[in-house]
């Protein structure tokens, strides 16, 4: 499933990501395989997504989002 | 023997590094721009200890050295670059300690520069609450490098911090990463090519599109190894330099940092569930807008009825008692209610600048970003455009240098071009005394209503940015990628001292910028306004004694309008008179329009300057307009004149400062042009509209 599909309040893991569209940036935030991902909140229409990814608080857009892989740990 | 050595600072936004700077600096900062750029720069100087003193600069904050805005795109460049003037002799990065893991990933980008660097690690004191404990010894080992503990709001740290940097030729460079574990093929080619080289400053020559010693680019595409290949496979590079780091990071920390999970951030998130909730996060920030507007109109009106006054009477003061030639004039009524009209404005900016850095520090901004993100982007706009928007409210100059942060060309052009319809601080002087003048002083369901009539206006400006932009996203054809990423930092008591600095350096940018185009506005209008082409100027004595029988006063009143009119600037009012006679204005208006065409507080001043010409009467600009008659005896300030000219500076695009910076930022004249064309336009049909409705 992709992040765009996490409920609020669900812990997931980074399984893959598109390296061309998901920003370097948040790459660079920790959004790596492997790593911790949870959905803290959401606005509505459920965009954008207010995230905490291996403890580094971010929000990102559902468009980005959809190019996450993940899978959940903690419903 | 004195040395002086220069010192970068540099970490991720929110990490406390401008709170260093001030501590380290204290008001010994100056602000400018870089060259040809708007990006702000920052520097204050320092004594480290006997004899060594040093040139701090204050580098914007990144995340990384892959530069994803033009902020961090001034970081790169100069850490690049060894001959640049500002290249610093040491690097100092600071990291808070709650983040220190993606604050160590930019130390060591810069670390494998080959610039001596000291990691500072903030926020120390917060250390044993939140259960963290470092093994700084241990941390200094494995980094290789200087660590200082510092906590900028206990004020610890800094002295041991100015003594590492003074002695910051003692410091290892060795690298942290070894690029050839991310693709041995690829790296071991690069450097075969360039032997010489630093293999990092490669890589970035061909991800950043930066050059050092005369190699670009175009250099590295030239030769044979293939360097520079897809944009998807230098990406996936990236990832994997970007997964060693991490890899590397790790390994430190695991042996130095220890974390007890127990004592989470629980009111933190607990603050983030309101504040960011999908209804009362919008009500609550509704209350703030609220407040801050009503903060500016209310508190800022005691001091601004002082300074008014105060000039008024040093104006009449040497009036009276300097002699009367062309200089001590000049000064009289000319130059001191030039600098009234700058001064007048001080209170309202520091309040607006209090309000937004207030806003920054405690981290509330970036949750408004989230809030606002879906929303704005139906205008096409980002979130990110709100803290263009809001402070576009004090002045849309800092507004538009803010977009810098925004990635996404097509939302950063739209807020550039937008912005200037947010009601900026400038507009408030011609509000305030409109509104004044035209708007009765009566209560509205309990509410002051020249105060809910200023609000209306402010929320025209933000309709009308809105709507702009909806119309910008429908015609501007750009390519559109997203790359909206946005830390929410942990919420923080604001530092009164940083609130103090921020608020005084805006205010005084604004006062010297703005103020030397009002004072040499107000000097050339009274100088249009004190001479005549005509001889009926210079006789105006003669022609207006002669068919009037008045007492003193009034005769003295009469000949100064007479010279008025008879001035160049009357002149001036007078041709362009039929043009906005429909708008409800006459030609003192129009004089005043046209001047303030270059800063639109240059009304006010105008005015004053165009009513004070000549005249001996201890009164505020106010009374005299409520005076004011046209020459059929009715007032010139109506309620329909006085909205008419409200909506045409709500809308009007009267500002050269503005426009500039547009220009810059865009880097073409062609959006200026469309700019000014489209909003004077705008502002002369709605105002038109308003006088015949009324």
């Amino acid at each position: 499933m992709t992040l765009a599909q996490l409920k609020k309040g669900e812990k997931a893991v980074v399984e893959d990501l598109n390296t061309d569209l998901v920003p370097l940036k948040l790459i660079e935030m920790g959004c790596l395989p492997g790593n911790s991902i949870e959905l803290l909140q959401l606005a509505p229409f459920k965009d954008p997504l207010f995230l905490n990814i291996n403890g580094a608080q971010v929000a990102i857009r559902k468009e980005t989002a959809e190019h996450i892989q993940v899978k959940i740990i903690v419903a | 023997m004195n040395r002086r050595i220069k010192v970068a600072l540099i970490g991720n936004p929110n990490t406390g590094k401008s709170s260093v700077f001030n501590l380290l600096t204290g008001l010994q900062q100056k602000t400018g721009n870089y060259p040809g750029i708007t990006v702000e720069k920052k520097e204050g100087y320092c004594r480290l200890n006997k004899g060594v003193s040093a040139t701090i600069f204050d580098l914007p904050g990144t995340y990384s050295l892959n530069a994803s805005s033009l902020d961090e795109n001034i970081v790169i460049e100069l850490l690049m670059n060894r001959k640049h003037v500002d290249f610093p002799d040491v690097a100092v990065i600071v990291a808070d300690i709650e983040n220190i893991k993606r604050n160590l990933l930019l130390f060591t980008q810069i670390k494998d520069l080959g610039i001596p660097s000291i990691l500072v690690v903030n926020m120390s004191d917060r250390m044993r609450r939140k259960g963290i404990s470092l093994d700084v010894e241990k941390m200094e080992e494995e980094l290789n490098t200087k660590i200082v503990l510092t906590s900028t709001l206990k004020k610890e740290g800094i002295q041991t911090l100015k003594n590492e940097i003074a002695n910051y030729s003692q410091l290892e460079h060795s690298p942290c990463l070894n690029f050839r574990s991310i693709d041995p093929d690829y790296f071991t080619s690069l450097q075969k090519t360039f032997p010489k080289q630093s293999i990092y400053k490669l890589w970035l020559v061909i991800t950043q599109d930066v050059n050092f010693a005369n190699i670009d680019r175009n250099t590295i595409q030239s030769t044979d190894g293939d360097h520079t290949r897809s944009v998807s496979f230098l990406k996936r590079l990236q990832q994997r330099e970007t997964i060693k780091r991490y890899q590397f990071i790790n390994e430190v920390l695991k042996k130095c940092l220890q974390i007890n999970r127990e004592q989470a951030t629980d009111f933190q998130s607990r603050l983030d569930r309101i504040l960011t909730h999908r209804f009362w996060g919008y009500m609550i920030f509704f209350v703030v807008l609220f407040t801050i507007f009503q903060a500016i109109y209310d508190w800022s009106s005691y001091p601004m009825d002082a300074i008014d006054s105060a000039f008024v009477s040093m104006s009449e003061w040497a009036k009276t008692n300097l002699p009367s030639w062309f200089v001590p004039k000049l000064i009289a009524e000319g130059i001191i209610p030039g600098l009234g009209g700058v001064a007048i404005f001080i209170p309202q900016i520091a309040i607006l600048f209090v309000f937004i850095s207030i806003l920054e520090e405690t981290g509330y901004m970036s949750r408004v970003v989230f809030l606002m993100d879906r929303v704005l982007r139906r205008f096409g706009l980002s979130g990110k455009s709100v803290v263009p928007l809001i402070s576009g409210t004090a002045c849309a100059i800092p507004a538009i240098m803010a977009t810098r942060n925004i990635e996404n060309w097509k939302e950063r052009l739209i807020t550039i071009l937008v912005t200037p319809f947010t009601t900026c601080s400038a507009r408030l002087p011609v509000y305030l005394i409109l509104i004044a003048l035209v708007i009765p002083d009566t209560r509205f369901l309990g509410a002051n209503m020249q105060g809910l009539v200023l609000m209306g206006l402010y929320l025209l400006g933000f309709g009308m940015a809105l709507a702009a932009a909806y119309v910008l996203q429908l015609v501007l054809k750009l390519p559109h990628k997203t790359a909206f990423v946005v830390e929410m930092p942990n919420y923080r008591i604001p530092i009164l001292r940083n609130v103090g600095i921020t608020v005084y350096n805006k205010t005084k940018s604004f006062v010297l910028e703005a103020g030397k185009i009002i004072l040499a506005i107000s000097v050339l209008l009274w100088v249009l306004a004190s001479n005549g082409p005509n001889s009926s100027f210079g006789q105006a004595e003669a022609i207006v004694v002669v068919d009037q029988e008045l007492t003193e006063a009034e005769l003295e009143q009469k000949i100064s309008a007479y010279k008025l009119e008879k001035s160049y600037l009357g002149e001036i009012g007078k041709f362009i008179e039929p043009a906005i006679a429909p708008l409800g204005y006459d030609w003192k208006i129009g004089i005043a329009i046209v001047s303030s065409f270059a800063a639109r507080e240059v009304f006010v001043g105008t005015l004053a300057t165009i009513y004070n010409v000549g005249t001996d009467e201890e009164d505020t600009i106010k009374n005299r307009m409520a005076d004011e008659l046209h020459p059929d005896g009715k007032p010139v300030f109506t309620l329909a004149s006085g909205m008419s000219l409200m909506i045409f500076y709500a809308f009007a695009m009267q500002c050269m400062s503005t426009l500039a910076i547009v220009r810059k930022e865009t880097n073409s004249w062609k959006w200026p042009t469309i700019q000014l064309i489209v909003m004077t336009l705008v502002a002369y049909l709605a105002a038109f509209a308003t006088f015949q409705v009324l």
